[in-house]
């Protein structure tokens, strides 16, 4: 026994300053350090796995399934379902998860005023954004398909996309930025305003337009990957479809209506569908903005207020709860549409 | 061939390990030797090390400081431990965190809390003791023992939770201030008023002779809304007194009480009034969009003549112009918010307080010297900027470099000034990190009802 004790001994007196140069790193050296080794580890891990299964021809089927599934489905194990689970089961209780109480956080979320707001400001992001941005991207792309500046124009309209949410942010604040008459405006387009002989405008302050202000900069942001996808669809129309219509007689409108739309309706709905999650989801633009005053909050960002600010676990996690029962339909109907469009390839 | 030799060489790695596992496992591994902690028999002290004899020798040990404060504010912090370190042996590790606030409660979820954590609302402190029991340690006979020593009662209060005193004071700030330009009132042979009707009648006074006399900003990104709470707070403290104050804090009367709605009313007629705002900035509304960091700044154009914000304001001087000078002679100063008469001097004021998670030795000792004078005075020049403020009266008065830090200190450490804590921060969070901020920014930017802004916040009350 004094062996295996010694031995016991031996191991923790080894694995101390192994485990305290894992788990506490001092300095940005040292945390890089960690990565690289974390990612070594599991290089070799992953490795040793597939080699393994590689080697052992003989070995059973549902080992080699397990081998190549098993780490992906532990990580969405681990990383997705427990979570999401964790999540709705917290959103029965109260503020700190000591209490159980049933569906009062849901009836708190859809019955105050203030969260009606919310929910009014969701919709209004979700219905718009998709469809302007679409709108947006759809009409850009016909126009500038094939004339001289295409380069040019469609990467103008793409830049954007590459400019994070908290960016674009920031760059509108600077937009609508408010001075008082008289005074030398900071903001472009109270500067507009000013010399179009009007008022300069609280762009984020006066609801409900202010709603609007900001959803123009997700639309901003998103028609440029609308404009890219559907510029894409409309090139692979194939070229006898264009020409027959054209014999008969088909130009601009009604060409763009009858032909051009019904052709690439199946990345029309992947880019809407996209749109609509991406917004459903929406938090920087918002929380960087008006950080949800003025009645512009939405569920994600009231979310994270009432989780980390109120300080009311249970409540926010209901508000994850809800967002999470949005997205569903949309990613539903975005599987189903694209299963649709795989028959009929 | 291969193969063999292969399979030779594994076994002799695998045979070589046994043996040396073997060898190893006849024999216990060394011993780990700390110094003991509190073994002060005959040591001899490092020179200058006499005050520091009593938290005994502390070599080897570590304590884990979490915080809110983040560079370069963290730097005097980190500075003014060295004599602690040199002296007892011990080593402060300090950890500064944009997220302290929502990061704090998972930690001590998550069974990882920090040694030592300074924690800027005693709401936060509460929330803490309440929701883990036993994650605070009650506050050691040392740390105590100095708190009775050096601090006012009522600091004592703000760390206590039901009945168990759990957090000793760090810093202090004094929000009971009103920023203006000593020039320009001398120019304009104004009096600093003495009590709020004098403040009003100066405010009439300054509109009569065409200029706006208040400034006020209360946009602070996700924050906003904080500094119109304090003005609430203010204006409560005289309207209603400090007894209906502490009421109102701990909800013994309704956050739609009339004596709040009073309250709010006076602050109206200062922030509601047209001909009083916004200096600078625009109309009523345009308080709400103002940054608080830059609301002061129209003082220094002669546009705007009074400013209600903290002592802490001082630092923010030098972003508008790294000449402005602060002190009584010199461009901008504060004086003091005045109360309804000359013999009420209510003072508003924040701070952070230290608590701790563990009741290793080195812990104890490092908390009670954040009480000490010692730490205080070592603290202050630190500061050769000014920016730091302690209600510690056994600190040196003589070692602030700013004016305007003296005065809160000497504010602080009057007896006859009563001093409550910002009411913000001892409320729930639901209230007072959340709806009353909102609720506080509706008021001015969407001209809600005073009653319903009230009975919105009395509403979300926990």
């Amino acid at each position: 026994m004094e062996f295996l004790d010694n031995t016991r001994a031996w191991l923790a007196y080894l694995w101390a300053p192994v485990s305290t140069w894992l788990l506490r790193p001092d300095g940005a050296g040292h945390k890089f350090l960690l990565m690289a080794v974390a990612i070594i580890l599991f290089v070799v891990v992953m490795g040793l796995i597939l080699l393994m299964v590689d080697r052992g021809r003989r070995l059973p089927t549902w080992v080699v399934t397990l081998a190549f599934v098993g780490p992906a489905v532990a990580f969405l194990g681990f990383g997705l379902v427990y979570p999401a689970v964790r999540t709705i089961y917290a959103s029965f209780f109260n503020r700190n998860g000591q209490e159980f109480i049933g569906l009062d956080n849901y009836v708190r979320a859809f019955t105050q005023s203030e969260f009606q707001i919310v929910l009014r400001n969701t919709a209004l992001w979700v219905i718009l954004v998709p469809l302007v941005a679409t709108l947006i991207g759809l009409v850009y792309a016909v126009v500038v398909d094939r004339t001289r500046f295409e380069r040019v124009a469609k990467t103008l309209v793409f830049l954007p996309m590459s400019i994070s949410m908290v960016g674009a942010g920031i760059i509108w604040r600077f937009m609508y930025e408010f001075r008082q008459e008289g005074a030398t405006q900071t903001g472009l387009l109270n500067q507009v305003l000013v010399w179009l002989g009007l008022q300069p405008k609280q762009f984020l302050m006066d609801t409900p337009e202010n709603t609007f202000f900001l959803i123009a900069v997700m639309v901003w942001i998103q028609a440029g990957f609308a404009m890219t996808i559907l510029a894409a669809a409309i090139r692979a129309i194939p070229d006898d479809i264009v020409e027959a219509a054209r014999l008969d007689g088909l130009t601009g409108i009604r060409m763009f209506r009858y032909i051009t739309v019904p052709s690439i309706r199946p990345a029309l709905v992947v880019v809407l569908t996209t749109i609509a999650m991406a917004t459903l989801k929406v938090f920087d633009i918002v929380r960087t903005m008006t950080a949800g005053n003025y009645q512009t909050s939405v569920v994600a960002n009231e979310f994270y207020t009432q989780s980390f600010r109120a300080r009311d676990a249970g409540f926010g996690a209901s508000l994850a709860v809800i967002l999470f029962i949005l997205v569903i339909p949309i990613v539903i109907y975005n599987v189903r549409q694209m299963r649709l469009a795989e028959e009929i390839r | 061939m291969r193969t063999t030799r292969n399979r030779g060489l594994t076994a002799v790695a695998a045979g070589g390990f046994a043996l040396a596992l073997t060898l190893a496992a006849c024999t216990p591994p060394p011993e780990d030797s700390p110094a003991g902690p509190g073994d002060d028999g005959d040591r001899d002290l490092a020179e200058g090390c006499e005050a520091f004899e009593q938290y005994g020798d502390l070599s080897g040990t570590s304590v884990s400081v979490y915080t809110s404060i983040t560079a370069p504010e963290d730097q005097p912090h980190i500075d003014s431990y060295t004599e602690f370190e040199r002296c007892t042996g011990a080593d402060i590790v300090y950890d500064g965190s944009r997220e302290f606030e929502a990061q704090l409660p998972v930690r001590v979820q998550a069974g990882n809390p920090p040694d030592i954590a300074y924690i800027p609302q005693p709401g936060l402190l509460q929330t803490i003791v309440r929701d883990f029991p036993d994650a605070v340690v009650p506050v050691g006979d040392l740390a105590e023992s100095n708190v009775d020593e050096y601090y006012d009662p009522s600091w004592k209060e703000y760390g206590t939770v039901d009945g168990t005193y759990y957090a000793t004071p760090l810093g202090a700030n004094v929000k009971s201030f009103v920023w203006y330009s000593p020039d320009a009132f001398a120019d304009a042979g104004y009096e600093i008023p003495e009590t709020w009707d004098e403040l009003l009648a100066l405010s009439d006074q300054i509109v009569d002779d065409g200029g706006t006399p208040w400034c006020v900003g209360i946009e602070s990104g996700d924050a906003t809304g904080w500094p119109a709470t304090d003005w609430l707070e203010d204006v409560m403290l005289r309207t209603a007194g400090p007894e209906v104050y502490d009421q109102w804090v701990d909800h013994e009367i309704p956050f739609n009480d009339p004596a709040v709605a009073e309250a709010l009313a006076a602050v109206g007629e200062i922030l509601k009034n047209e001909d009083y705002v916004n200096a600078g900035f625009g109309d009523v509304r345009s308080i709400a969009s103002t940054p608080f960091t830059d609301a002061g700044f129209p003082i220094l154009d002669g546009e705007c003549w009074m400013h209600r914000q903290a002592s802490f304001y001082a630092a923010n001087w030098e972003s508008a112009d790294p000449d402005v000078q602060v002190g009584e002679n010199g461009d901008v100063f504060a004086f003091y918010l005045p109360g309804a008469t000359t013999d009420e001097s209510p003072l508003l004021g924040g701070g952070e307080f230290v608590a701790a998670f563990d009741e290793r030795p080195e812990v104890q000792a490092f908390q009670a010297f954040l009480t000490s004078p010692e730490w205080v005075n070592a603290k202050i020049p630190e500061h050769p900027d000014g920016g730091w403020v302690s209600a510690n009266r056994g600190q040196d008065m003589e070692l602030y470099a700013s004016p305007i830090d003296r005065l809160s200190a000497e504010l602080l450490a009057d007896d006859d000034a009563v001093f409550r804590f910002d009411a913000s921060d001892l409320m729930p969070g639901e209230v007072g990190s959340n709806s009353f901020w909102t609720e506080m920014v509706n008021w001015i930017a969407n001209d809600k009802p005073d009653q319903d802004v009230l009975d919105d916040i009395e509403a979300s009350w926990p």
